[in-house]
Order: C-alpha cells, then structure tokens, then sequence
C-alpha cells in the first residue's frame, strides 16, 4: 500500500520529451519525400540571365535540359575556357544535341514525348552562336518548345 | 527493485540525436526550386508550302550587334525604348481594321496586330544576356498589350490568367473557363516573333 501514497509530491513533472523523436521523424520524412537528388553534377559556370516576363516550368518529367557555359576551374586545363555544351554528365558538341534530344525523348512515356519542353540554361555570358547552333539542332529533331531558363530579376541588369 | 528476467531495454535516448542529423543532412541538400523562364516556339525547319508575302512595313525588324547594341527599325535604339516602339508597333492598326488598338494608324507601320511581326536576328557574338534581355522586353510588350485587353474584357491581367490557367493544380472547371479567355487574348494580340538565323560579323 505504501507504494502509491509515496509518489505524492507538489512539484512540477518535466516535460515529457519523449514524443520529440516523432516530430523530427516526421520533419525528416517530409524532406527526404521532397528532396530531388541531383542526377548530373554541373560541370560548366552556370550565372543565368535575369528576366521578368518568365513562365513557370511546371511538371519536370516533361523537360530535358541543356546546360551551356564555360567549363569550371577545374575542367578549363583540358577544355579550354570557350563555352561549352553539357549534355547529362559530360561535354558535348552542338552536332551531339540532336542524339542527345532523340534518345531522352525515347525514354520518356508515350504520351509525354509530344510535349516535352528543352530548357536551355545558358550561361549568360556565351555567346549566341552556340545557342543558334543548339536551336539549329533542335529544329532538325522537331523540339520546338524551348525554354530560355533565367532568374527572375530585372532584364536590364544583364547587359551591364 | 532490480529486475530478474528479460533482455534490458535498449536506450533509445539517442534516437532524437540521429534522426535530428539525418534531418539536417537532407535540410541543407533540398533545394525545392521550379525552374522558370521564358517560353519560346522554334520555327519548324521545313518552309511553308506557299510563299507567302509579308508587307515591309508589318515586319519589325530587331537586329543586335556583337557590340549589344540594338537596330530596330533601322534606327539605333537604347534597350529601355524597345518596349515602348514595340507596342507602338504592334498596337498601331494602320488599315482601321483593329478596333481595340489605341496606336496612331500611322499608315507606314503595320496594319493590324494579328499581321504584324516583329523580327529578330543577332550576331554570332551576341552575348546570351543580351539576347535575353531583348527577348524579354520583346515578350514583355506583348504581355503589356494582352494585359491591357485583358482588363478591359475580363478585369483582371492576361498573365495572371494564363499563370493560372497552366497551374497544374487550377482545378479543371475553372481551367476550361479560363482557356476560352486566355485564347480570346491570345487571338487579338498573337505572338508573332520571328527568330531569324544569325549572321557572321564580317
């Protein structure tokens, strides 16, 4: 009988800290269910253009991407510091983009391969003739939909 | 009271402490992000069937040299003043045929929103900033147009609508409202942007 009337005392109990691993479990899922690994490390300098007037890319299993820029410090020994084409995980030539377009719309479902996008992430500095090239090819392919990815921001801070 | 029997509890004091480190790890490696930008169509590589003739004066032509800077209707223009010939040139309603254009009906410049295209064409040694920045405020005016339509048809802005309207969450009565509108705007200021191919300096 002793044993209840002992635990009788005024003090305040702690605060049971018990359920804080479950918070940070359920913290921990909703991260891990959002994160997006990366699949292709980016291997060219990527500084966007700024623009205003810009569509949202919604629904990402409908784009392909193309990066173009200079090569990072650690590429420019062996490829030069002109702006280059990176295609999933290594350099490309503009003659490349087609194959390279051909073959990630055959992995894509039937029903997505009319309306992919290509989202062209340019670096802001190259120059236009590899982007005339790039669009040149996608033309041949019949990949008209194009997105020109940039930042939001003022379209007027590009050009200084 | 010690007790006898059963395997002593495991401490699971440092549960928190783990799941708090995985939780930071993929904290810092989440980037939730939509890429965004401006949409663009490619002209198809095989020419149209037919010839068809364009009127010199319907076509805007836009040039950017290697230098960045800017022709367009064969006059040197600042960038910031593109928007505002642009419009001027869309919404200019020459042969009185447009009955929403508020521009001069200057007789020189084009006749009617739906004809009138502006051209572009750039160097090879443009830089991709530029060509952007032109592309923007050559968007950008067309927006300010639609928009303009758009509140006065509708009440609200053509890009608000159309941003609804590709949401993929909009629901789907609300979407089939919006496309006749967003296509209604679409049909009196069409996007008429053509992307010629570049030319070599010299």
């Amino acid at each position: 009988m002793s044993k209840f009337s002992k635990k009788k005392s005024g003090e305040l109990p702690p605060v049971s800290t018990a359920s804080l691993p479950d918070i940070v479990f359920m913290l921990l899922f909703f991260f891990m269910t959002v994160t997006v690994m990366k699949d292709s490390s980016l291997k060219v300098q990527n500084v966007l253009p700024n623009a205003n007037e810009i569509k949202k890319l919604e629904k990402k299993d409908r784009v392909i991407y193309i990066y173009v820029g200079t090569p990072t410090q650690e590429y420019q020994k062996v490829f030069g510091t002109e702006p280059k084409i990176q295609l999933n995980d290594k350099f490309a030539n503009p003659t490349d983009v087609g194959d390279y377009i051909l073959a990630e719309r055959a992995k894509k479902s039937q029903e997505l391969q009319n309306v992919l996008t290509t989202a062209l992430k340019v670096d802001k500095d190259a120059n236009m003739g590899l982007i005339s090239d790039i669009k040149q090819e996608l033309r041949k392919v019949n990949a008209l939909k194009v997105n020109y990815t940039t930042y939001e921001g003022d379209a007027f801070r590009n050009i200084q | 009271m010690a007790r006898r029997a059963g395997a002593p509890e495991v401490n699971a004091g440092s549960m928190a402490d783990i799941a708090f480190l995985l939780l930071i790890f993929f904290l810092v490696t989440t980037t939730i992000e939509t890429d965004a930008g401006l949409d663009r169509m490619l002209p198809p590589i095989e020419p149209p069937d037919t010839d068809v003739v364009i009127k010199q004066k319907n076509i805007f032509q836009v040039n950017i040299n290697k230098n960045g800077q800017l022709l367009a209707d064969e006059e040197l223009t600042d960038l910031k003043q593109l928007r505002a010939k642009a419009i001027a040139f869309l919404d200019n309603g020459g042969d009185g045929t447009c009955t929403y254009c508020k521009g001069k009906r200057n007789s020189d410049s084009s006749d009617n929103p739906s004809k009138a295209i502006i051209s572009l064409k750039n160097d090879r040694e443009t830089k991709y900033g530029t060509y952007i920045t032109v592309q923007n405020e050559l968007v950008g005016a067309y927006n300010d147009l639609r928009n303009r339509e758009a509140q006065r048809l509708f009440g609200s802005d053509f890009t608000d609508m159309e941003a609804e309207y590709l949401n993929p969450e909009t629901a789907q009565s609300i979407k089939d409202d919006l496309k006749d509108k967003v296509k209604r705007i679409q049909e009196l200021f069409p996007q008429k942007l053509s992307e010629a191919e570049t030319s070599t300096s010299n």
